[in-house]
């Protein structure tokens, strides 16, 4: 090959100019072979107690049931190795997952436009409020305190590259948004977009009351319907019901690993009004030079490696793969299965919130609807129940004084259809043993 | 348009045709008020084996690395080693919580930890942040880094992102959404970053000038030294674009040339699986004095890190902080594309540095050789030594036959490779990217050369058979004018309006 | 190739037909086969006040994105809305069914920084 090339060695290829060569010999893991590898990684995996304790941690990350159909499918090379369908020729399988996709996110949400996919939930928040910036030209926005803290945290960096202001409606007593707030909020008319979230973080089940329906369609503010257990879509009245014109939200309910956080991945949904505005890939379907049904990745020119500058987004990648996952859970559960299991998740969750709460010392914080999770007020610090529960073997659920000062007797507690009874025998076993110790010395 | 090749999922299936894979001894009225039940839910129930059937016919109706060649320029498209998918997959990760405790998540802190220290090195950065989701979520960070910098230091005139025209796209859309203006500089006749154009539209509103380097045309910046002082002098930064950072592992170091801030793509450089478009990971890599401003949470170890580290009474040596002062803040819901960081660390293991710098030899030694072969038939408008990609131009193609770059694509589809890149970078007329990849034998390689002189060959004597092309794929050229004039991107069920 | 006789041209390729103090504004033959077929038009807002040569709207193709310029100033007082459903319209008609939007000139001396039909269709020949 040297020869073909005409050097007599590599060297020659890739020199490069003194001023930039190699300062220093770059420091980086040792190679192994193969069978070390997996032995060194097992190691580190085994020092991840969590993944195997009994958990009650949801709070944006749901631990559900995956058929293993789903790996066996998607794992499959054609799917696991292939680039983005741009030669749609050779894509027609991919091109038509996401087209399904899409349209899943469409009946899930009630919403007529769905896009190929983003990163996650929060930056599809990011992303919904982006676009209605764009739609309506006003500078600031309007989120609930009952949203996601991350989401919220992530819109704020976001909007900070963006000079956009960001309004916080507050908490009601009942731990849902305070609506009140939200009717004087609206009266201003400046607000781009307010972004609701249902089950809101708390697990609450929240809707905009019917009777401030029409003023928020008159008031040019965008309603954006923030969703971050997917599952709850299966059950819950669909944002579109309420007068959601966007919603976002994320999808790894549906068949994604936990995986320490990451890949996931976020849905937008939106009007037909949106179309333009959508970031991100969008499939079409449309039919080939000889009449054949055919898919193809379209409405290109709103992306970045046509508009650059002006595109509507940045985001170039979308979460193929998580999405062709989300999709073939959605295929295999059905509606049944979807509506069993969300059924299943309020079974566990309720179940949970009675053992717990029979307790003295021990109650449910807020008194609302709620899904898969719910906030318990232990009466103590929160952080010093989990530590006693965690010594146990148990992961109680999230220390809420993280996020909420006013709640730091609080923990969100988390119950899915994987949730057993005996682990919830042993949870309630645990809490009544630390209410009979003294949680301080 | 119902098609009988491939019907949607939506068009098959049954209801109560479930599958049981929860109980379903529980109902949704149990437990919420009924106005907060949906009234509908019109998604089909297929069988198992109906839904298997479906997507495994689904996926053979897809091309991927697997299935063969797929010259990419910009994208990388080599060999994913299965081994990475294996441990990425193992319970200990999979399954672990993303607010699980860090003293009970050690072992993931410590693969990530393994990774920043290595990437940094390997890069010539002080620091890596694993959190962006993809290159141009990177970029997007990088840019928010610098609007704080800048903010912070007072300096509030700095404005303007210069881009060469050569860029990926995204480098100016993530501009945008910083709020900056961009400047697009023209390529020199080298195909280069000119340091006098550069100099030019230097000035005290520079913010950011983006680069890539080997650049989009896969050639080495040679004055790149030069064009990193010449922004530091006027106090702006410089930003790594590091999707071709498949030509210089072990060869030098974007930190070494001057960068203050850059990206990687691990399922560029690093293998990870593209998985049809995502998910992707992009590492965020920061010179000394922007550390403090990386995204959270940060990584960080108590003591000397490694198996050897010294550690707290918990055991704990690893640990995530959420309190960087300065920092742009998060820039996603959790922490990083965390199976996606074992799966790039996997690679480095398998590797080492020797290994690492023997696959960036090898990219450029392929993209070379594949380069002398193609300049024999078709025009390749900078003929000196490429890095590891390199670009072609079917303009004289055209002139001479009608035949264009997507009509040779096309043509390669049928001859079982996927195309390279076409059209871009946009400075070449008719381009097509080629970018081999250090996986690739040279049989392999010499059977693409043969089979794209074959097709250039055919276009001067029956052009109209490689515009006719592709001939042998599961469908024709797509009309894609139909498909944006009258959108239809999802299935309607049947009752209700289209 | 010779271009009609009653219109004044742009450097951007938009073309205009001034009639007293009002203007009809499009793109040209040679603009639309450039852009190939063309998918989606963003107009101006009726009322909107642009300044000559700024960008008043948008035109994609299935491939590319391109500004549109305003060859003189003014209010603009009507949009062509066929082009909402039929895009195409501007492919197959740029000179005639395919104009894009009317305008009440603000200053209607502005034309003296337009191209005659010959120098534009020079300007066609060269790009060609």
């Amino acid at each position: 090959m040297l020869d073909a090339i005409g050097v007599a060695s590599i060297d020659e290829l890739t020199k490069v100019p003194a001023d930039v060569a190699l300062r220093t010999t770059p420091d980086v893991v040792s190679a192994l072979p193969e069978s070390e590898i997996m032995r060194r990684f097992e190691m580190l995996a085994s020092r991840n107690r969590a993944a195997t304790m009994t958990s009650f941690l949801g709070a944006g990350a749901y631990r559900h049931y995956c058929p293993p159909a789903i790996m066996s499918l998607a794992m499959r090379g054609e799917f696991l190795t292939s680039y983005t369908p741009y030669q749609a020729e050779v894509s027609q399988g991919y091109l038509q997952a996401v087209y399904e996709w899409q349209t899943y996110i469409c009946l899930l949400t009630g919403l007529e436009i769905a896009n190929a996919s983003v990163y996650d939930g929060a930056t599809a928040l990011a992303e919904g409020v982006i676009m209605a910036l764009a739609a309506t030209g006003r500078r600031r926005v309007l989120v609930s305190r009952t949203v996601h803290p991350n989401y919220r945290a992530v819109l704020k960096t976001y909007c900070d590259g963006l000079d956009v202001a960001i309004d916080e409606l507050p908490l009601a007593a009942h731990g849902a948004t305070d609506y009140s707030a939200l009717r004087d909020a609206l009266a201003e008319k400046t607000y781009a977009a307010v972004a609701l979230q249902s089950p809101n973080f708390f697990g609450i089940v929240e809707a905009v009351p019917e009777e401030m329906r029409p003023e928020l369609k008159q008031s040019g503010t965008i309603p954006i319907a923030v969703v971050a257990e997917a599952l709850s879509l299966a059950a819950l009245q669909t944002p579109a019901s309420w007068g959601a014109q966007i919603c976002v939200g994320e999808g790894q309910s549906f068949g994604v690993a936990l995986a320490y956080g990451g890949p996931y991945v976020g849905f937008i949904a939106c009007t037909n009004e949106h179309l333009r505005r959508i970031p991100g890939r969008l499939v079409g379907r449309t039919l080939d030079k000889n009449g054949k049904v055919a898919y193809v990745l379209t409405l290109q020119a709103r992306e970045q490696h046509i508009r650059r500058e002006r595109a509507t987004s940045n985001i170039c990648t979308n979460q193929a793969h998580c999405a062709l996952i989300a999709t073939i859970y959605l295929a295999l559960m059905g509606a049944s299965g979807l509506r069993d299991c969300a059924a299943q998740n309020l079974r566990r969750s309720h179940e949970l919130a009675a053992r717990v709460t029979r307790m003295g010392g021990f109650r449910m914080q807020f008194e609302a609807p709620f899904f898969n999770e719910f906030v318990l007020n232990v009466g103590s610090r929160a952080g010093d129940v989990l530590t006693a529960l965690q010594s146990r073997g148990i992961l109680g659920g999230l220390d809420l004084g993280r996020f909420y000062p006013e709640l730091s007797d609080c923990i969100l507690m988390t119950a899915t259809e994987t949730t057993s009874s005996q682990e919830i025998d042993a949870l309630s076993a645990a809490l009544k043993e630390i209410a009979r110790v003294p949680t301080h010395a | 348009m119902h098609d009988r090749a491939s019907p949607l999922i939506f068009e098959q299936g049954q209801p109560g045709r479930a599958n049981r894979y929860v109980a379903s001894d529980a109902t949704l009225e149990g437990y919420l008020p009924a106005d907060a039940i949906r009234s509908d839910l019109p998604l089909p129930d297929s069988t198992e084996l109906d839904v298997v059937r479906h997507y495994t016919r689904l996926s053979q109706r897809t091309f991927g690395i697997d299935t063969g060649f797929y010259p990419l320029g910009s994208c990388t498209m080599k060999y994913n080693p299965r081994v990475n998918d294996a441990v990425a997959n193992l319970p200990g990760f999979k399954d672990l919580h993303p607010f699980s405790p860090d003293e009970l998540s050690q072992g993931a802190l410590q693969a990530m930890y393994e990774l920043e220290r290595s990437l940094a090195s390997l890069f010539g950065m002080a620091a890596f942040s694993l959190n962006p989701a993809a290159g141009a979520h990177g970029e997007l960070a990088a840019l928010l880094i610098a609007k704080k910098y800048f903010a912070e230091h007072g300096d509030d005139a700095r404005t303007t992102v210069i881009v060469p025209d050569t860029a990926h796209g995204t480098n100016p859309a993530s501009a945008s959404m910083c709020g900056f203006k961009v400047v697009s500089l023209k390529s020199d006749e080298r195909g280069r970053v000119g340091v006098e154009a550069l100099r030019r539209v230097l000035g005290a509103d520079t913010a950011v000038c983006m680069m890539t380097n080997p650049n989009t045309l896969g050639l080495f910046e040679d004055h790149i030294a030069e064009i990193t002082r010449a922004v530091h002098d006027v106090g702006g930064l410089m930003y790594y674009d590091g999707a071709n950072a498949n030509a210089l592992m072990g060869i030098a170091r974007p930190g070494d040339m001057g960068f203050d801030l850059m990206h990687l793509n691990l399922h560029k450089t690093f293998t990870i699986p593209h998985g049809g478009g995502g998910a992707g990971a992009g590492p965020l890599g920061v010179a000394q004095r922007l550390v403090d401003y990386l995204p959270t949470p940060v990584v960080r170890v108590r003591g000397a890190g490694g198996d050897g580290a010294s550690r707290d009474e918990n055991g704990t040596a690893f640990w995530l902080d959420y309190e960087v002062p300065k920092s742009i803040g998060p820039v996603r819901s959790f922490w990083s594309n965390f199976a996606h960081v074992v799966r790039a660390l996997a690679y480095l293991y398998a590797n080492g540095l020797e290994g690492l710098t023997d696959v960036s030899r090898l990219a450029v030694l392929n993209a070379n050789y594949v380069r002398v072969k193609v300049q024999k038939f078709l025009e390749t408008p900078y003929p000196e030594t490429c890095r590891h990609e390199f670009v072609a131009s079917a303009a004289d193609l055209k002139k001479e036959t009608g035949v264009r770059a997507v009509d040779i694509a096309k043509a390669l589809l049928d001859r079982g490779f996927h195309a390279p890149t076409m059209y871009f970078p946009l400075i070449v007329p008719e381009c097509l990217m080629i970018e081999p990849t250090e996986t690739e034998s040279k049989e392999t390689l010499d059977s693409f050369v043969d089979a794209l002189e074959e097709i250039v060959v055919m276009a001067k004597r029956d052009p109209q058979k490689v515009m006719n092309a592709p001939e042998h794929t599961p469908v024709a050229r797509v009309d894609e004018t139909r498909a944006a004039r009258h959108p239809d991107l999802r299935w309607h069920p049947p009752a209700s309006p289209a | 190739m010779a271009q009609p006789a009653d219109l004044l041209f742009s450097r951007e390729h938009e073309w205009v037909k001034v009639d007293g103090d009002s203007a009809t504004v499009g793109i040209t033959e040679y603009a639309q086969s450039s852009l190939g077929d063309i998918v989606y038009v963003e107009l101006p807002k009726l009322g909107t006040e642009v300044a000559q040569f700024s960008t008043t709207g948008v035109i994609e193709s299935v491939k590319a994105v391109s500004d549109l310029y305003t060859p003189l100033g003014g209010e603009v007082t009507e949009v062509n809305e066929s082009l909402q459903n039929d895009p195409a319209l501007v492919n197959r008609e740029p000179f005639a069914g395919g104009w894009l939007f009317k305008l009440r000139l603000k200053n209607v001396s502005e034309k003296d920084n337009l191209l005659s039909p010959e120098t534009y269709a020079q300007l066609v020949a060269e790009a060609q």
